[in-house]
């Protein structure tokens, strides 16, 4: 067994600070293990969202060493323990207490975005034609845990607190997967230029560098949905036949 | 008096993994007005880690599969105690059920001719899960997610029920606190849907997160409803061993659907050396067999791999303690080996079972594709739980309801493995339809203030403790974890049993001693105090059970009485609250299956 410190942010709305817990570590532990460890044998009331330790459920999203990470996917052999490593709460979320942040703005955002409508099913008992071809690109999108670590690195929520105008890299990749899902008959591009302004994106790829499932967020879904926001509203070839037939 | 914010619903569903919100959707569907209330985020709950697959008999693959080989595969899975109608209706309900989750948006991985894709697991005669590669279980929890909130039901994350409120012995509603500031809630609630999945926290070795504390169970217990099969805990074959801190995480049986084979640390493929009498004639004589039948091959016969995961568990023990394991106490899962099979192996597994690459390579440096995994059985599901009626769902307490884990009844002595996410949808469903009936026909109860008072009270008392000489929360949980699995795990003996319930008393002791420092602001030492007493109440529940059941069936296995004895496959195990509290335990005879469904069972054979 080694000693690491680390340094966990304890506080609240009202503020907080930094404070330095030095721990035991072993071999293969992670950042989430360690912050258990502090929690059960010095800081009782210490404050962590965690579930299934294991990158499956996305509870556990803080910065690590200043960087947006899942604490249990983190190894410590990855950090350097000769300093202290600093766990921090998402910045761009209010914070609740400890490394527990506010992300309800999350699931009222995601309210927000026109659900599934299928078509007809194509077959009798209910069910619909798909080819693995046609789904493979929207299993990508739907292997989304909900971290936020994507909506805590996007510069228009983080520096510019855009909460009331933008949903940000998750409810753009959830977009896509609606909106590029097979059976799916709803038209959101004009919800993307006036509601959601998916142009307030600059594909600066932070998004989709955070994402520990590895989506391909600005490439495969961001730059997409911009796409389709400009083929219909900006094409000027389509302007211009529209104005010659009048409508 | 405790304030407290109070909301009235018809339904109240404690517990939003997939059997929550499949009863959350239902409800609101009959035009109750529905509340819905978890302890974690929604979209976080257990039901998140399933990863193979939901068994449905739609016959994609195969079409020789119906309900009836669904029903008898069930049922001798849960060695012939599981409540047979329950089995019946899942059987006969779950592909309407997975049909379902298309038309709200699922995508399941599909076959060349664009249909819902099957795959094989354990018990299961054809391929018959329904899948999307090794994360089902994500895929549900938000299809049901994305359309459940949009039915109009009322969501409340990160709170936790402390009890349920009765009215002459009908359901009233529910006492609980928010996480988030610490507050007391008063839900008014005509019926209560419990889906609040497993107790996994009761044993150190889990595939379960800090959320599995038995509420559910204990809730239920404390207001009067019988518990059943109590003693039924299922041990996953293939959990994580190595390193320390990742002991116990899940690995899916699907890797086994797909060609992966046991080894012991000799390379011998040891579960050929072990075939139940009444698998012997679906199982396959050589590895060639084997592969064969995950390979698609419908003349072939599943390797033993796949036998049910009571078996493999204790196969892997045996092993393990005969010295043949893996240097940290385990067994070697190979899935490595198929390059010898298939061109491009690395890419198929990949592709096939992006969770467990990913799980493995990142947590543990064990590249999957090149190399096997060490596993060892980690406790991962309750088969026990609330005993209900099996068209209704309804406890034996009125307007109370259960459905998915904290039920009992469809898996009887063990279930296969993808017949939980079936359960979660098929009984979610019901329970969510009669939940809303019940609410129809019966007005709101009277609350009685006095129990939500003592229950606050109760719930304060930590922090009066907050001196030297208490007893710190996580310290008593963890010794109750290492004292259940030592005790009450995988192979049980009388006397250890014995020893467990003295060290229960001790346990309860200390837990009423508990102290916790902090506010009431999202406090994990106080949430774990509060978990305390119904971990404790499951836990004895679960030991009680099992001393009772003197054979060994599924997954209670007693080192002490080994063989299967056909007098207790006559009965089930009930526990409840006596009148003076303590816990009492009874046996109740099974039912009479119907001759019909004794023919399917033969002509299934």
């Amino acid at each position: 067994m080694a000693n690491a410190t680390f340094r966990i942010w304890r506080g609240d709305d009202k503020g907080g600070k930094f404070v330095d817990y030095p721990t035991e570590v072993g071999e293969g532990m992670v950042v989430l293990d360690a912050v258990l460890k502090v929690q059960a044998e010095q800081a009782n009331d210490l404050a962590a969202r965690w579930n299934c330790k294991c990158g499956r459920c996305g509870s556990c999203s803080a910065e690590i060493n200043g960087m947006p990470k899942l604490m249990c996917m983190t190894r410590l052999n990855t950090l350097d323990l000769n300093k202290a490593v600093t766990v921090e709460p998402m910045r761009t979320f209010p914070p609740i207490k400890d490394l527990v942040t506010d992300v309800s703005w999350n699931y009222k955002t995601k309210l927000t975005i026109q659900k599934f409508n299928p078509r007809k099913p194509d077959f009798a008992d209910g069910t619909w034609h798909m080819v693995q071809a046609d789904v493979n690109r929207i299993q990508e999108f739907r292997k989304c845990i909900e971290c936020y670590l994507c909506q805590d690195v996007c510069h228009v929520l983080r520096e510019h607190k855009k909460f009331d105008q933008f949903i940000g890299p998750r409810f753009f990749v959830h977009t896509a997967a609606l909106e590029m899902h097979p059976m799916d008959t709803s038209d959101r591009t004009k919800d993307l230029k006036d509601k959601h302004n998916v142009g307030y994106c600059n594909i600066t790829t932070c998004c989709r560098k955070v994402c520990p499932e590895e989506i391909t967020i600005t490439e495969n879904a961001i730059i997409p949905l911009k796409e389709r926001v400009v083929d219909e509203y900006y094409d000027p070839l389509r302007k211009l036949v529209m104005k010659i037939i009048g409508s | 008096m405790a304030e407290y914010r109070t909301h009235q619903y018809d339904v109240l569903v404690i517990g939003a993994g997939g059997a929550g919100l499949r009863a959350a959707i239902e409800a609101s569907a009959h035009g109750a007005k529905v509340g819905l209330v978890t302890k974690s985020l929604l979209g976080k709950a257990h039901t998140v880690m399933a990863e193979g697959g939901a068994a449905a008999a739609m016959g994609n693959v195969d079409e020789r599969d119906n309900w009836k080989v669904h029903f008898s595969d069930t049922m001798r899975g849960g060695q012939y105690l599981n409540n047979w109608r329950m089995a019946e209706l899942h059987a006969k309900e779950a592909p309407d059920r997975v049909r379902e989750l298309e038309a709200w948006g699922a995508v399941f991985d599909r076959t060349k001719d664009g249909r819902i894709l099957q795959r094989n697991f354990g018990g299961h005669r054809y391929p018959r899960l329904a899948h999307v590669g090794d994360r089902t279980g994500l895929e549900m929890i938000r299809t049901l997610q994305d359309h459940g909130i949009h039915q109009g039901m009322e969501v409340h994350m990160e709170h936790t029920i402390l009890t349920l409120l009765l009215d002459s012995g009908r359901v009233a509603g529910a006492f609980g606190y928010d996480r988030e500031r610490g507050r007391f809630v008063l839900f008014q609630a005509k019926a209560i849907v419990l889906a609040t999945g497993g107790i996994g926290r009761a044993y150190r070795i889990t595939s379960n997160s800090w959320e599995y504390t038995g509420d559910g169970l204990a809730l239920a217990y404390h207001s009067g409803a019988a518990l059943m099969d109590m003693e039924f805990v299922q041990f996953h074959p293939t959990g994580m061993v190595w390193p320390p801190s990742v002991q116990g995480i899940l690995v899916t049986e699907g890797v086994r659907g797909e060609g992966g084979i046991l080894k012991n640390k000799e390379g011998r493929r040891f579960m050929f050396d072990d075939i139940p009498e009444n698998y012997r004639n679906q199982t396959a004589d050589n590895p060639e067999e084997g592969w064969r039948y995950t390979q698609g091959d419908r003349d072939a016969r599943r390797p033993p791999e796949l036998l049910t995961r009571d078996h493999v568990a204790r196969c892997i023990m045996r092993e393990v303690k005969a010295g043949r394991g893996s240097p940290h106490k385990g067994v070697y899962l190979d899935i490595a080996w198929i390059k010898e099979k298939l061109p491009n192996s690395a890419e198929h597994i990949k592709r096939k079972l992006p969770s467990m690459y990913h799980q493995f390579k990142q947590l543990a440096d064990v590249d999957i594709t090149k190399e096997p995994m060490e596993v060892g059985p980690t406790m991962h599901y309750m088969m026990g739980g609330i005993k209900v009626d099996a068209e209704t769902e309804m406890t034996t307490v009125p307007g109370l309801f259960a459905a998915g884990e904290c039920a009992a009844g469809l898996h009887g002595a063990n279930r296969l493995g993808g017949n939980s996410l079936s359960d979660l949808l098929v009984f979610g469903k019901r329970a969510g339809e009669h939940a809303a009936e019940f609410a129809k026909k019966n007005g709101a109860g009277r609350i009685d203030e006095a129990a939500v008072d003592g229950a606050a009270k109760e719930a304060l008392a930590p922090f009066d403790r907050n001196h030297s000489s208490v007893e710190g929360p996580y310290q008593i949980q963890h010794e109750l974890q290492e004292m259940m699995q030592h005790n009450v795990g995988i192979v049980r003996t009388e006397h250890e049993m014995h020893v467990a319930l003295d060290e229960i008393i001790r346990l309860e002791e200390q837990a009423s001693r508990v102290g916790v420092y902090g506010n009431r602001e999202f406090n994990n030492g106080w949430h774990t105090a509060l978990d305390l007493p119904n971990l404790l109440t499951v836990s004895e529940a679960v030991t009680r059970a099992a001393i009772e059941r003197k054979e060994s069936r599924g997954g209670h296995f007693r080192d002490d009485f080994p063989e299967k004895d056909a007098n207790y496959g006559t009965f089930n195990i009930m526990v409840k609250q006596g009148p003076g509290g303590e816990m009492q335990i009874s046996r109740v005879p099974t039912v009479e299956m119907p001759a019909e469904l004794k023919q399917v069972i033969e002509e299934n054979k």
